[in-house]
């Protein structure tokens, strides 16, 4: 196949950007490496809308930082995302730490934060009472917010595909060729797709790709980040994103309500040798537990429902790399976008037309460009009268799936169906939060396998985890 | 000779120990006279009862549970397994119907109605 | 809105047992609401054999337990809603359900409590390690194999050695597949002695105690295990760790009360039991609203939640009659070498009372002791105690009248 433009990654940049490009006349593909969207950094980060107070000035974080806040809770609303703006407070704990919250504070000022206060411990504690007794000073950011990073970026893909873009799975790039024409892209399957433009949103593997495309100026470092997930009955224990000043300890762990109610804690940051290496160790389990206790020492660790670890695309410099390959005609790259990257991705992705623009793509809006998406959660939040309507008209969302989640039969059809489809059970997960509550799953994956089944026309026997060889089953008995 | 077992009729689960001198067989640490049985059965003859599934060929995805009448000899559950694993059976079943029978001194009997 | 004399939230044994047991006491009006499509609860994929031998005097399989009382309720013409979840519970007794006809209210002068449990999850481990698949808790590979008929894997670790992970030990045995260790990361097993014989050594799978699953490989599907012995601290010893190939680990690690609906009605919980707070009748601080069951406290044997069950269904009929439940209040409280009494609380009346209790440790023969004050209300002599193994002690009417404001259960080795 080919088109204008190629995008390779399908995380919450690609995803970002694919859905500004569907704004316009061009024909556009994501690759994406796995069986689903949002794989990588994506899908395991702290979800925290940065305030801005922590980039650099002048740096290319700091301005997609700052733009990006607003972008992105407006497109969050667009594309039904649930968000909340919590605000955040980043903590230091006796006079040493102190002098850095008035080092935030300039920063912040210096990237037009303009909405952040300086308060005391104790101010902080009336308005946070789970706050350590030991929290001296703390800068107080009402900005910043907490987002499900994964749904948002589904929603992205998802609605950028109902905008005609888009997405081949499972397509591993192992060469990219380069033509007079643009780019001939190959993956592993053997399959091959070529573009004129080639917007390289790789994540971790974004230095190989560029590397591929003949451009080896940059080397990501992968930074693993574990965090612990504690049950929603632990959600409420704080209300805000708490945040430890950077220090000699390192740069701190954070508690977070999650937007979903749950709480969550971490992360740590190890660089570690590849993407892969995203496995939960003892020492990573041990240091989120003892930092997060710094913070809020009455956190109950005895409620955590799973650990996760996520690895973060970083580079040497430390700044995001967004801009057309200085080597390769027609390559933009999109790389080492660690925090806040997140809070920057519909920056960063309106940056990225502005890059295409200059490097002579022409951009003509769509007439019938529909931003918007469905409520996925829609169901969840009808009164009871609502529900029994509802349900008359669709029973399947009466009869419920998770029962930790309360998810139903009609929500998990639904979210199959919508694009981009769930294929597996990490992607239903995802999509519904059903197996994610307090059991895990225990109850509720024998039935989402068989909608899984049932939906996509395949055996029960050939239901993956999480698509390739993770086979739930073995065989019928 | 002598052996040290914990009976396994009820969740008690006693320890007994058994002598056996010959046809003499005597059993100690028993709660009931079942372990006696159990103590003399489990040195002279064990036998288990096996309990399993069979698949309901005329619905979908349904599978009936089943049961040996009585205990089978342990050495022929594997056998008995064998047989089980390839029968296929049609609903409506009744909870006692005969899914296999005659088969090592023993019937195979469902333990779950479908209708 | 619905009104009802009896709401019984959950169809498995302690639902059916406690349904029938009010409608016996003298209250016809009984719903029972279960999200499955039949009732039976666990039971019904628990197609093993070892049931009933104490309440029904035979030995069942779970299936056959539960048809057994399925059809009790038959009999007596109690409403089932199958197919049907319940969403709340308020604390003024109205149940917010739905099923595939629309969402449901019911008031009821009286709710009984029996959701049950679920099993603990990965998650809550914390096992280091990849997050392929292949790793079940133990009741969701038995549901998927004895209800569904598919098989989940065939080298298969196990790590907890409760009943369910013995039980599954010897299912996948049967089924072809190679078991080729159980791990328990305790000194002893939390699982019956005879599922240990019948489960484990007739298939010789090794048992390895004071042993855990420390960590978990493979990117896709479960490639193998490292297995490592445990300190004091119950941190695997670097020193003993060892890789097992595997394609599957089931957990059976321990079951949880599920009491989402009764801590949303406001209902204290115990954090011991992890069930609700009750009395002798198995009420619990909402006056009207009982629990039973593995929703009130997790049972080695299902015989004893039918017991428990019909002590609950009764009093929730007396409390419908109109029954006082008011009087001079008793707090149980465990002493030496005991985890947890239950009821919580005795309203003294004229009766004896029945104490349900479980030990903190494995013991060899134990006395022992339930004590008001100085005054001895009853001993008992036990060869061995477990912590598996729930034991009961029943104190007398005469004794119990002597009793004043605490009771310990204690126990000594002997």
């Amino acid at each position: 196949m080919n088109y204008d433009i190629i995008i390779a990654g399908g995380g919450v940049i690609g995803g970002m950007v694919a859905r500004e490009l569907s704004k316009y006349k061009l024909s556009v593909c994501v690759l994406e490496k796995q069986s689903d969207v949002a794989i990588g950094a994506s899908k395991a980060n702290s979800g925290i809308i940065h305030g801005g107070y922590d980039p650099e000035p002048n740096t290319l974080k700091a301005k997609m930082n700052s733009r990006g806040v607003d972008l992105l809770y407006k497109v969050a609303k667009e594309l039904n995302v649930p968000f909340k703006q919590n605000g955040s407070m980043i903590c230091a704990f006796g006079k040493e730490e102190e002098a850095e919250v008035f080092n935030l504070f300039e920063r912040g000022r210096e990237n037009g934060i303009e909405e952040m206060r300086i308060i005391t411990g104790d101010e902080a504690r009336e308005i946070e009472p789970a706050l350590s007794e030991d929290v001296s000073l703390v800068l107080y950011v009402p900005t910043a917010g907490i987002i499900c990073p994964y749904k948002l970026t589904i929603a992205a893909i998802g609605n950028a595909m109902d905008n005609g873009v888009e997405l081949i799975r499972n397509f591993e790039i192992c060469d990219i060729g380069k033509t007079d024409s643009g780019f001939v892209v190959k993956s592993t399957n053997g399959e091959e797709v070529t573009a004129k433009y080639l917007i390289n949103c790789a994540g971790c593997s974004s230095d190989k790709v560029a590397k591929m495309a003949g451009d080896g100026e940059f080397e990501i470092i992968p930074r693993a980040g574990e965090y612990l997930l504690l049950d929603k009955a632990e959600g409420s224990t704080v209300s805000h994103t708490i945040f430890q000043v950077p220090s000699a300890n390192g740069k701190g762990i954070l508690v977070t309500p999650t937007a979903d109610g749950n709480l969550l804690t971490g992360p740590t940051a190890a660089v570690v040798e590849s993407a892969d290496n995203n496995e939960i160790t003892p020492e990573g389990i041990r240091t989120v537990i003892n930092l997060a206790k710094r913070s809020v020492p009455e956190i109950q660790f005895s409620k955590v429902i799973t650990s996760f670890a996520g690895v973060r695309s970083s580079e040497k410099d430390g700044d995001f790399i967004i801009e057309a390959s200085k080597k390769v005609e027609g390559l933009v790259n999109v790389a080492a976008i660690d925090s806040p990257g997140l809070t920057s991705c519909v920056a960063i992705a309106e940056y990225v037309t502005v890059i295409l623009k200059g490097i002579g793509v022409t951009l003509t809006q769509k007439e019938n460009w529909n931003g918007h998406r469905a409520d996925m959660e829609a169901f969840n939040h009808m009164s009871d009268e609502k529900k029994d309507e509802f349900i008359k008209q669709n029973p399947a969302y009466g009869k419920i799936v998770c029962r930790c989640e309360g998810i139903t039969e009609g929500e998990i059809r639904a979210a199959v169906r919508q694009n981009p489809k769930a294929l597996d059970m990490d992607a239903v997960k995802r999509r519904t939060r059903s197996g994610m509550g307090r059991c895990q799953g225990g109850f509720c994956s024998p039935y989402v396998m068989r909608i899984i089944a049932e939906e996509n026309g395949i055996k029960m026997e050939d239901v993956t985890k999480k698509g390739g060889a993770s086979k739930m089953l073995v065989g019928r008995i | 000779m002598k052996r040290e077992l914990t009976c396994i009729i009820c969740p008690r689960g006693c320890g007994l120990t058994v002598q056996i001198n010959g046809d003499n067989v005597t059993v100690t640490g028993n709660g009931c006279p079942k372990g006696v049985q159990y103590g003399i059965d489990e040195c002279t003859n064990p036998t288990r009862t096996v309990t399993s599934i069979v698949r309901v060929a005329n619905r979908i995805d349904t599978m009936v549970s089943v049961k040996t009448e009585s205990p089978i000899p342990k050495g022929n559950i594997f056998d008995l397994m064998e047989i089980i694993r390839k029968k296929e059976v049609n609903a409506p079943i009744e909870i006692g119907d005969v899914i296999c029978d005659n088969v090592f001194g023993t019937k195979v009997i469902a333990t779950k109605q479908v209708k | 809105m619905l009104k009802c004399d009896i709401a019984i939230i959950g169809g498995g044994p302690a639902g059916m047992a406690a349904a029938c047991a009010a409608y016996d006491a003298g209250v016809k009006d009984v719903i029972i609401f279960d999200r499955e499509d039949e009732m039976g609860g666990i039971l019904r994929q628990c197609i093993h054999n070892g049931f009933g031998l104490h309440k029904l005097g035979k030995e069942l399989t779970g299936p056959e337990y539960a048809a057994v009382y399925a059809d009790m309720v038959k009999e007596r013409g109690i409403k089932v809603y199958t197919n049907t979840t319940v969403l709340k519970l308020s604390n003024d007794k109205v149940i917010t359900a739905t099923n595939t006809e629309g969402i449901l209210k019911v008031k009821a002068i009286s709710v009984i409590l029996a959701m049950g449990c679920r099993e603990r999850s990965r998650g809550a481990l914390n096992i280091c390690g990849t997050r392929p698949a292949g790793i079940y808790s133990a009741g969701t590979a038995q549901k998927l194999i004895n209800c569904e008929g598919y098989m989940v894997g065939k080298k298969v670790v196990i790590l907890g050695s409760g009943d369910i992970g013995l039980i599954m030990a010897r299912r996948m045995s049967l089924e072809g597949a190679k078991v080729e260790a159980v791990c328990e990361i305790m000194s002893y097993s939390g699982g019956l002695t005879r599922n240990i014989v019948q489960c484990l050594e007739d298939y010789n799978i090794p048992l390895y105690l004071s042993t855990t699953v420390a960590e978990i490989h493979g990117r896709e599907r479960l490639e193998g295990v490292t297995i490592a012995e445990v300190d004091a601290n119950r941190q695997p010893i670097e020193s003993t760790k060892r890789y097992i190939p595997c394609d599957t680990l089931l957990l059976s690690c321990g079951l949880i009360p599920e009491n989402e609906l009764t801590t949303g009605a406001g209902i204290e919980i115990d954090h011991i039991t992890s069930g609700a707070v009750v009395d002798q009748n198995r009420q619990t601080e909402i006056e009207g609203v009982f629990a039973c069951g593995n929703v009130l406290q997790v049972h080695d044997l299902v015989d004893y939640v039918s017991d428990e069950a019909e002590i609950a269904g009764k009093g929730a009929a007396e409390y419908v009659m109109g029954k006082s439940t008011k009087g001079e209040v008793i707090i149980t409280k465990s002493g030496n070498g005991v985890r947890y009494v239950l009821p919580q609380r005795i309203v003294k009346n004229d009766e004896g009372v029945s104490l349900f209790l479980r030990v903190t440790k494995p013991f060899g023969k134990v006395k022992f002791t339930v004590k008001s004050g100085n005054e001895v209300l009853v001993t008992a002599i036990r060869i061995k105690a477990a912590p598996g193994e729930m034991e009961k002690l029943t104190v007398k009417a005469d004794k119990m009248a002597i009793a004043k404001n605490e009771i310990t259960v204690e126990l000594e080795e002997v």
